[in-house]
């Protein structure tokens, strides 16, 4: 196998991207979220197609269109969420879909169990085939996946997403010795993780990739940890972002020794006026539950939260947004928008008792609500279009003007430009620096480096639930933010 | 890049969708003047005031237990209780009328009755966190057992003339009930579209979370909404009970299932945040000029319910097409 090479323009997630497998090899694919690591999987596994680019199996030219192709070439994918029927056995799970069957379709579980067995002992497993998942540890699954992943036919590529991010230290030894076994029968492994220790246990040889490109190829005794994270961070900082920086103000909010089970601990930090608070760290580092946690969607266990210097305790977002704290989610579908509802309707939505003269609403208030806002955003859409029509961007925007319409002075913005254009970034970014000039402050999580040192006063990085590390926002380079969150010291 | 793919193919559908949103609206009601348009060619006795208001009056009942049902749908839910709490409701006004209570008394404790039910439904619902259809799958059975217990299965009959001129009574020519059902309908279309309890009805069923994130109250919310259904139940068991001259503990079967069609044939849709009363205004229409339209072409009932069936899913069907269309 060698040689794949693949573009993937439109919002150019992949450009030009190399990628060089020998049979049994384990090779790390590295880089930062975003970077483009899942989309080349998904290419090579047939959930997407490519744009532009070739890929070569054996030194012949392969087209992959659909994930049968894939399955058929011998490449197999085990994504981060596992997908087993937790209800059934071991041995069903394994052959889900090609379960070996009698006439009209009655189960042979001696075949079933023979097979299962044999295959588990092939893969040097300990596993009894008539366990149900719901039983077994989350290693074991990550096991019992792998061996369906072999059960369909002989694999040639496993692709491994991220398959450590939830197993104990022993569970993670049993797991990479299995990966020595397959690599030693000559299965090319592609292993995508974060964890740089892992890198050097298990890898032969790493390719980088950053912004959707390929940065580079090397055996593994050619590289080193400070040499890893410049390459997974370096970029040209061609961006240009339109902070500007203001003096700080009072203390808006005070976190102190915050936790919460299995999410947050001992969280400690403060939140001046006129200041952005940039919050970095990987998938998983806790960011999103800290915003939760602040906005009242979630319960804190432990530790206070003072707001204007009074201690507070939400039990719910109403509460929060009583205080003047209002949340931009990370996922505006899921959780900032109601589709079917107007614009006006959305942004008025916190507001409805404000409005509301003995719970009616007077004629056309939300509209005149909205319209201002609209305007100040420039929302490309009418107040009373559905926001359902809107791009990202304006959908974004939308979310935004919820808060605004109100008397919100602490701002927590979860990725706020994710899957929104340059140019409305670029607006958004100005509303940032407009909302701080005002006297609000702002707490940002971005996954987006540049965006969190071009916008930051401060910026604080997260891992493992915890704050590794506090760096102000002048002295913020790409390495120091991605070495804290990758969990080295910084 | 799936959000942005998505946000551009969304935007690439947005003038055919503006169209078809009303469009969606329309064809219900055209729907129904079809249906008129045929039952007057095949019967002369369809198209007479006289049968037009028997039709209004019989489609009340279940044009108010579906007023309820609209604005649990619309919150993306389910009242399967419906039916039930329009027997206990009936029983709990029937004796208290039978029992020498004053009328204004009686009618209080009925609606009080199906209120309370329906806000029990609600807390359950919300706080205990249960589905909707097994919460009111329960109290479809229990309010049902609490109406024969209470009569010991026997019916409550002969109330005072006072009583029955809520049935029987007429303002001008038209009948009391159809009257009943404008109001009902003028002042639930009022609340759904100028209150912000309206707004969040529709803000739920579109998007509990982010409704909830809006610090909106959403458990309070939902409550009161089960609260109305029982409400409506209660009050289309005044009708009921005045009509019949009778108290029932078995009135009120299969209700839930009128409801619920006569809410979806009117456009609304069963994950909630999309629809109106107009719709379940005509829906209800639509079952109830049916029905008459059969019994006057001498149609076995038999027949009539796989013709009603039917109805239900071509109707339904239709609004799936016209919105996948919208979609994609």
């Amino acid at each position: 196998m060698r040689g794949i090479r693949k573009e993937f323009p439109g919002v150019v997630a992949l450009d030009g991207v190399d990628l060089e497998l020998h049979a049994g090899e384990v090779h790390m694919l590295l880089g930062e979220n975003g970077a483009g690591k899942s989309t080349l999987m998904k290419i090579l596994s047939g959930a997407y197609r490519k744009d532009a680019g070739a890929i070569r199996i054996n030194g012949q030219p392969a087209e992959i269109s659909s994930p049968r192709d894939a399955l058929a070439r011998g490449i197999r994918v085990i994504y981060q969420e596992l997908n087993l029927v937790p209800q059934l056995s071991v041995a069903e799970n394994i052959f889900l879909g090609a379960t070996p069957a009698r006439w009209a379709g009655v189960v042979d579980w001696r075949t079933l169990h023979d097979r299962a067995s044999a295959l588990l002992r092939n893969l040097g497993m300990t596993l009894d085939p008539r366990t149900p998942v719901s039983r077994l540890g989350l290693a074991q699954r990550q096991m019992v996946e792998i061996a369906r992943a072999l059960a369909a036919g002989d694999a040639t590529i496993l692709v491994m997403d991220e398959p450590t991010s939830s197993l104990t230290s022993r569970e993670v030894a049993q797991l990479f010795a299995l990966i020595e076994r397959l690599a030693a029968r000559g299965v090319a492994i592609v292993y995508i993780t974060h964890r740089l220790d892992e890198v050097f246990r298990i890898g032969r040889r790493i390719t980088v990739m950053r912004d959707g490109r390929h940065v580079t190829m090397r055996p593994i005794e050619e590289v080193t940890v400070p040499e890893l994270v410049r390459l997974m961070a370096n970029r040209d900082l061609t961006e240009h972002f339109p902070k500007v920086r203001i003096p700080r103000g009072p203390e808006l909010l005070r976190v102190e020794r915050v936790s919460r089970l299995g999410a947050l601990s001992d969280i400690s930090f403060s939140l001046h006026a006129g200041e952005v608070l940039g919050i970095a760290g990987l998938l998983g580092a806790g960011r999103t539950e800290l915003a939760r946690v602040l906005a009242g969607a979630d319960a804190v266990d432990e530790g206070r939260v003072l707001v204007d210097g009074g201690e507070v305790r939400f039990r719910g977002p109403a509460d929060a947004i009583a205080r003047g704290i209002g949340l931009l989610p990370e996922d505006r579908k899921a959780q900032g928008l109601v589709a079917g509802l107007t614009v006006a309707r959305n942004i008025a939505l916190p507001h409805g008792r404000q409005l509301a003269r003995l719970g009616v609403l007077p004629r056309r208030c939300e509209v005149a609500l909205a319209k201002p806002i609209v305007d100040e955003l420039r929302v490309k859409a009418t107040p009373t279009q559905a926001v359902r029509l809107l791009s990202g961007g304006n959908q974004q925007k939308v979310v935004l003007g919820k808060w605004l319409a109100g008397d919100v002075r602490i701002f927590i913005f979860d990725e706020p430009t994710r899957g929104v254009d340059v140019g409305a970034k670029v607006e958004i970014y100005h509303l940032m620096n407009r909302l701080t000039a005002r006297g609000a402050g702002i707490i940002m999580i971005s996954s987006e480096l540049p965006e969190l040192l071009g916008m930051s006063d401060r910026i604080l990085v997260m891992h493992r639930g915890r704050i590794q590390a506090e760096i102000d926002g002048r002295d913020a380079t790409e390495e120091r933010v991605l070495s804290a969150a990758l969990g080295l010291a910084s | 890049m799936t959000i942005a793919h998505r946000a551009q193919m969304t935007a690439a559908a947005a003038p055919r969708g503006q169209l078809l949103l009303p469009a969606r609206q329309f064809g219900t009601l055209i729907g129904l003047v079809a249906l008129c348009a045929v039952l007057w060619i095949l019967t002369p006795h369809f198209l007479t005031v006289s049968n037009l208001l028997n039709v209004a009056e019989q489609t009340s009942i279940n044009a108010i237990v579906a007023v309820g049902m609209t604005f649990v749908i619309l919150s993306g839910g389910i009242d399967l209780s419906v039916g039930s709490l329009v027997a206990l409701a009936g029983v709990v006004l029937g004796t208290g009328l039978q029992s020498g209570q004053p009328l204004p008394l009686a009618l209080a404790l009925a609606l009080a009755a199906g209120l309370a039910c329906g806000l029990g439904n609600g807390a359950l619902i919300s706080w205990g966190g249960l589905p909707p259809f097994i919460v009111t799958l329960g109290t479809m059975s229990i309010a049902r057992g609490a109406a024969l217990l209470f009569t010991e299965g026997r019916p409550i009959s002969g109330f005072d003339e006072s009583f029955r001129v809520l049935a029987t009574g007429r303002a001008g020519f038209v009948p009391a009930p159809v009257v009943a059902m404008a109001v009902v309908y003028a002042a639930a279309h009022f609340v759904l579209s100028r209150t912000t309890f309206g707004r969040y009805v529709y803000a739920i069923g579109g998007n509990e979370e982010a409704t909830r994130l809006s610090g909106v109250p959403v458990r309070f919310h939902k409550t009161i909404i089960y609260g109305v259904s029982g409400l409506m139940s209660a009050t289309a068991a005044v009708i009921l009970t005045a009509r019949l001259n009778s108290a029932q503990p078995i009135a009120g079967m299969m209700y839930e299932l009128d409801a619920i069609a006569a809410t979806v044939i009117g456009g609304t849709s069963l994950m909630g945040g999309d629809g109106n009363l107009g719709g379940t205004l005509v829906g209800a229409l639509i079952m109830g000029v049916l029905r008459n339209g059969l019994n006057l072409l001498g149609v076995s009932s038999f027949l009539q319910q796989i013709v009603i069936g039917g109805v239900i899913i071509v109707a339904v069907l239709l609004d799936t097409v016209l919105k996948r269309k919208n979609r994609t």
